[in-house]
């Protein structure tokens, strides 16, 4: 018993017969073929799934795709055209915010709506702040910088040094 | 810290660049295993036992395959007709694909459904009717050699108890002299529990088997893939699947730290399933499944016992080591060394009496005996060292740095002979212990902790002073299921002077498009930006044993620097041909050779790979290519001085980490940025098991904690603000001075936590505490002491 559902995913419509229980996080990858967005646990708890739904951070293996029917979704690849890099991108790169790129796009996707929301957070926030997306490889110092980066290249502040600091 | 020998431009060794991969992982546009899609791809999922151990009655699959959609049911005794239902593990043991008669863990596979999409695989997957009989399992390894326990392997013939092997190293009759006869002995019993990788990518693999062609390809999870390739060809060249018909690809991968050495029974399942069905079949196991059922690591209960003068100098040490491997031994070490290489755990310090040994067990619980970021056991020979080096510092009442800095190896003392036959390569542990000490402000920190006593408030700071052995390894005594334990490099440098390198290990993200890149650059002169790495595909790549054990750098990093050597020779002859000089008449500067006192006659490396394809001297072989396979001489030994300051609740006993300080050796440095995200991440990954992880299970044999819900990977919240710093002592024997750092900071954060916590407790009489160290065992722990009376 399918259902027909028309989600807009970065801008563009798509329009699926789905059985209702497929969640959105399988109708973005396989049924649109967007592979950026990850599969990391069965219990919501890694984030690697997180997407923005109407702009609303959201763990997509928790949802549905039918309750995402006439809704707009971000995915990493919606961030930035082409090779050009969005302000989060940037950060991750320059700060040595990634090593195995798994939990990257769901990390990043939290990050842009942290932001959104609170554009100058204080460490200790952004540490709460993505403290439902788990990153088994960075320890998070690094993490925790690129959201600052990016940040600063947000709200046109100078931008932080991105050389790593060692005890000398 | 370190200084350059290239430009900014080439971007060799020492230079921060940053990582040449990441432009596509910060995209979306990562290529891991589950983002293959192929026409007619099927679909499996897999039936797993509720129980421990249980005889199976009866499996029926007719519900499941009357689930439009599915297309098969595998069961053991289909696989048993191929003679593909028991596999060899890598320690020469054998594991079950599926079983025929007896299920020997919770959640162990039982069979597998292969339908046209995910969602409809699994509706087979819960029509599946298996009927067990249930029996007592065996979960306490303590009990696993008693008289009453089940004897679990009777499919192992002479084999009558639960018993799998007996190592031992050091000598046993001089350490009971010394012991014997020493002013102090201290002994504490520690277990270093049951954890799991859990890498946020699980696993999982897509098999290709082409009919017409007979040809494999086997798209996996795997930290290893020539391995796995000449394996799969060993276990199926019977069928027709010899080492030219398979080709393993093993794509981005997301985090590995060991769990992805092994070969997992749904790999083998995929493989038979696309072998008989002539499809691409795809299998990828969900979270619950993997922390269930992959690969563990750790499970060894030490009983550490340390023999020292009343002064502190330490005189001889004694572990005695129980495994509990689970049902089969599936560890993941070079052959010759069951225990891996815990005979590490001397430690740090100038003494020559020794003796460890270890028994290990089969119970009812997953195999493994995987990494978890830790080179073959050294983490829980490094805890055992550490743990009690701070034991003798509280028994005798000294302090645990002075203890260190009375008993530490000198740096002129290297080479060094350990105890257990070791030759440490190179070392510098006071200037480490000495700058972790500056930075921290030691001394002060010691002031306040008495101030804070005087309050009843709870301060504690650990030390850890560490040696790693990484870099497996020599081929005299290394190999995999024969295979000897070297790696290798591959360049070729096209005319306009851009490269290709191909390797035959496999980065999870420890960012060897990058690194390597470096090596290359640094030893021809070509920009780093213009080298391009490529590693995981066994038809392009040359042979080599994979990524784990922190062995990338000391083998494959080595092998690209001789590799580079070796064309830079080349080019030396090249360039003399060119300028119309002797060889001896050249000088090398990074990027060019130039004519001795005319430093205006040269020519760049550019122009030299150029002529070898134009203008290449009568009689030389054209081109500019070369491969180099390299056989360490010795293991590296890098090395740290970390120091933790906590502070705990005195009323919810939450310990909060105030301070973390991490000072490395690994030697030289190739990229201080990336080295300094591995050990972020080892860090993350050593308090993990210190304060938050552990697989537990109860007595009938279920696991307790088997989601993410509550196996409890730290967030960003747990992990403080890691500070890091290094001193560099060049490894004397790696070609570029290297030695590895991907695992050092798992190895050496937990006793650094540990000892600080105990050492914060120490006031009310307690000399140690069992890691995983939670709020509620502390309350436990003082309760059952009687210090609270709540």
């Amino acid at each position: 018993m399918k259902k027909q559902i028309t989600i807009t995913v970065n801008g563009e419509a798509h329009t699926a017969e789905v059985e209702p229980r497929l969640l959105l996080v399988h109708f973005i990858r396989e049924n649109i073929s967007l592979t950026g967005t990850h599969i990391g646990c069965d219990t919501s708890s890694c984030g690697a799934c997180t997407i923005l739904l109407n702009g609303k951070s959201v763990k997509s293996c928790t949802i549905l795709a039918i309750q995402a029917d006439g809704k707009e979704v971000s995915t990493v690849e919606g961030l930035a055209p082409g090779a050009e890099l969005h302000a989060i991108q940037e950060g991750f790169k320059e700060n040595h915010g990634l090593h195995c790129g798994f939990c990257t796009p769901g990390m990043m996707m939290r990050a842009v709506e942290l932001l959104e929301k609170n554009p100058n957070p204080t460490e200790e926030e952004i540490r709460w702040g993505i403290s439902g997306n788990l990153c088994r490889c960075t320890g998070y110092n690094n993490i925790v910088k690129a959201i600052q980066y990016a940040g600063a290249k947000m709200r046109g502040d100078e931008l932080p040094s991105t050389e790593p600091e060692f005890i000398q | 810290m370190i200084k350059c020998k290239t430009s900014k431009a080439i971007g060799g060794v020492g230079h921060s660049i940053k990582r040449k991969e990441d432009a596509r992982f910060i995209k979306g546009k990562g290529n891991y295993v589950d983002d293959i899609k192929l026409p007619g791809m099927l679909y499996m999922d897999i039936v797993r036992s509720p129980y421990a151990y249980a005889k199976i009655k009866n499996i029926n699959t007719e519900a499941a395959l009357a689930v439009p959609g599915v297309i098969a049911v595998v069961t053991g005794k289909d696989l048993e007709k191929y003679n593909l239902h028991w596999m060899p593990t890598l320690m020469s043991d054998t594991q079950m694909v599926l079983p025929t008669d007896t299920v020997m863990y919770q959640s162990q596979e039982v069979a597998a459904v292969i339908a046209t999409d995910r969602y409809t695989a699994r509706d087979g997957k819960e029509a599946v009717i298996v009927e067990y009989e249930p029996m007592k399992p065996l979960m306490d390894p303590h009990k696993a050699l008693d008289e009453d326990a089940p004897l679990l392997r009777p499919d192992k013939e002479g084999k009558t108890d639960n018993h799998i092997w007996h190592w031992e190293a050091g000598d046993r009759e001089k350490t009971e002299k010394v012991f014997s006869e020493a002013d102090v002995v201290v002994k504490e019993q520690m277990h270093i529990p049951r954890i799991h990788v859990a890498s946020i990518e699980t696993c999982g693999c897509v098999a290709d088997y082409d009919k017409v062609d007979n040809h494999l390809t086997m798209y996996m999870t795997t930290q290893a893939p020539h391995a796995i390739r000449t394996v799969i060809a060993l276990v199926a060249g019977h069928v027709g699947l010899t080492e030219e018909k398979v080709r393993v690809i093993s794509p981005d991968i997301g985090g590995g730290f060991g769990g992805k050495v092994p070969v997992y029974p749904g790999y083998v399942i995929a493989i038979a399933v696309s072998f008989l069905v002539g499809k691409p079949v795809k299998w990828i196991e969900d979270r619950s499944e993997n922390l269930q059922a992959d690969s563990f690591a750790r499970d060894y209960h030490i009983t550490a016992e340390m023999a020292a003068t009343k002064e502190g100098k330490i005189l001889a040490t004694r572990f005695k080591v129980l495994a509990d491997h689970g049902y089969t031994d599936a560890s993941a070490n070079p052959s010759k060394f069951p225990t891996g290489l815990f005979s590490i755990g001397t430690g740090s310090y100038d003494y020559d009496t020794a003796f460890m040994e270890a028994d290990a067990v089969y119970t009812n619980k997953p195999p493994g005996g995987v990494a978890y970021r830790c080179s073959f056991r050294v983490t829980e020979a490094v805890h055992a060292i550490e743990r009690m080096t701070d034991r003798l510092a509280l028994e005798i009442g000294k302090d645990p740095a002075q203890l260190r800095f009375d008993n530490f190896i000198k740096k002129e003392q290297f080479p060094w002979k350990s105890p257990t036959g070791w030759e440490y390569d190179s070392g510098d542990y006071h200037a480490g212990l000495k700058l972790a000490m500056d930075a921290i402000n030691y001394n002060d920190l010691r002031l306040e902790q008495a101030e804070k006593r005087k309050k009843g408030e709870l301060m504690g700071i650990g030390i850890s002073t560490f040696t790693e052995i990484v870099g497996a390894g020599p081929s005299k005594d290394f190999d995999i299921l024969g295979i000897k334990m070297f790696d290798s490099a591959e360049i070729r440098v096209h005319p306009t002077g851009k490269a290709i390198a191909r390797f035959g290990t496999k980065s999870q993200g420890q960012g060897h498009e990058t690194t390597y890149a470096q090596i290359i650059a640094e030893e021809l002169g070509i920009p780093a930006e213009h080298i391009q790495i490529e590693e995981g595909d066994t038809d392009t790549a040359p042979y080599g044993l994979g990524t784990y054990a922190s062995r990338s750098t000391p083998t494959a990093g080595a092998a690209a620097a001789m590799a580079a050597r070796k064309l830079r020779d080349k080019a030396r002859k090249i360039a003399a041909h060119l300028l119309e000089v002797s060889e001896d008449d050249l000088e090398w500067e990074p990027g060019k050779f130039s004519v001795k006192g005319a430093p205006e006659k040269s020519k760049t490396i550019q122009e030299i790979v150029f002529a070898a394809y134009t203008n290449h001297p009568q009689g030389m072989e054209a081109g500019f290519e070369a491969t180099h396979y390299y056989d360490p001489p010795n293991l590296t030994f890098p090395s740290g001085a970390y120091i933790c300051v906590v502070d705990i609740d005195n009323e919810t006993f939450e310990v909060k980490i105030r301070r973390f300080i991490a000072i490395d050796d690994c030697g030289n440095i190739i990229n201080p940025m990336i080295v300094q995200g591995q050990v972020h991440g080892g860090l993350t990954q050593g308090l993990a098991p210190a304060m938050y992880e552990e697989l537990i299970y109860d007595e009938a044999g279920n696991i307790l904690n088997g989601t993410m819900m509550d196996y409890l990977v730290p967030t960003a919240v747990e992990s403080p603000n890691w500070e890091t710093g290094h001193t560099v002592t060049p490894s004397p024997h790696h070609p570029i001075g290297a030695k590895g750092v991907g695992e050092s900071p798992t190895v050496g954060a937990p006793p650094a936590i540990a000892n600080a916590i105990v050492d914060a407790l120490s006031i009310y009489g307690i000399t140690h505490m069992e890691i995983p160290i939670t709020p509620y065992k502390i309350w436990k722990k003082l309760k059952d002491m009687g210090v609270l009376d709540k």
